[in-house]
């Protein structure tokens, strides 16, 4: 492993990062916290996860290191429009609303949505869900912003918010 | 379990259950640094997975949805989340 320790990420390739993430939020409606040290640090968080499960588990949560339990973690995580309507704030804050954003209100801790393991949904893979109904295309739902889109395949990339093709769901 | 020792004030008991890339988590060992409270953490994501499973265990009794930041003080107790005024009330 390149990284031993989260420290040990080399702050070029966080401001690399940053600067994207920055970007992508603002193209689609969304904030990065106005902390530029906290937004870097969870930054910083989500490349040493990258080296070493393989992919952006969120930092505030245990991740299993399995792919398929993992899903719903992967930063952007399935939970954190939720917690952005509800809070303000996503669970590690790296992602906030406007008014966080323009320095209105300050983020915090907040409680976790993610249900305990026991109670977590099996995970539907694309296309999958039974009785639904019969329509010319099929309609998938980007599980982390609710984007719908009808066509045959999700597509690859969510236009609003860049999730992955595997965090779609069969919807319609 | 191996919990890391930090030097500081007695103010009981104090353990701390943490992942190492946790921003909140990162914030409770700092207020616990600017405080001077003598405390024990463990980053559970660093531990080996025979390891984790031990202190998932331990860990369970006082969190069972094992979230983190967990601060439990004097073995009785909890405090969940990075909860500043709460914390610094009480161990301040």
């Amino acid at each position: 492993m390149k990284y031993q320790r989260v420290d040990d990420v080399p702050q070029e390739s966080v401001e690399a990062l940053y600067e994207r993430l920055s970007e992508e939020a603002r193209e689609s409606g969304y904030f990065l916290n106005p902390d530029r040290d906290f937004a870097q640090e969870l930054i910083r968080s989500l490349l040493f996860n990258q080296e070493r499960y393989g992919y952006w588990a969120c930092p505030c949560r245990r991740a299993s290191g399995k792919p398929d339990q993992d899903r719903d973690i992967l930063c952007p995580c399935d939970y954190r429009d939720q917690d952005l309507e509800e809070f303000g704030a996503c669970y590690c804050a790296l992602y906030v609303d406007e008014e966080i954003a323009k320095g209105q209100r300050e983020s915090r801790s907040i409680p976790e949505r993610r249900p305990p393991e026991k109670e977590r949904s099996p995970l539907h893979e694309a296309g999958d869900k039974p009785g639904l109904s019969p329509l010319p295309y099929p309609v998938w739902r980007c599980k982390v912003c609710g984007y719908l889109c009808a066509r045959s395949e999700p597509p690859s990339l969510c236009p609003i918010c860049k999730a992955r093709k595997d965090r779609f769901e069969r919807f319609m | 379990m191996n919990f890391i020792h930090q030097e500081g004030i007695d103010r009981g008991k104090v353990l701390l259950f943490t992942l190492s890339t946790c921003i909140w988590c990162r914030k409770t060992k700092r207020l616990l640094e600017e405080l001077k409270v003598a405390y024990d953490y463990i980053d559970m994501d660093l531990l080996e997975e025979n390891e984790q499973q031990e202190a998932d265990r331990v860990l369970e009794r006082w969190n069972p949805r094992l979230s983190y930041p967990t601060l439990v003080i004097n073995d009785e107790e909890v405090i969940l989340g990075f909860k500043e005024d709460q914390i610094r009330t009480r161990l301040g």
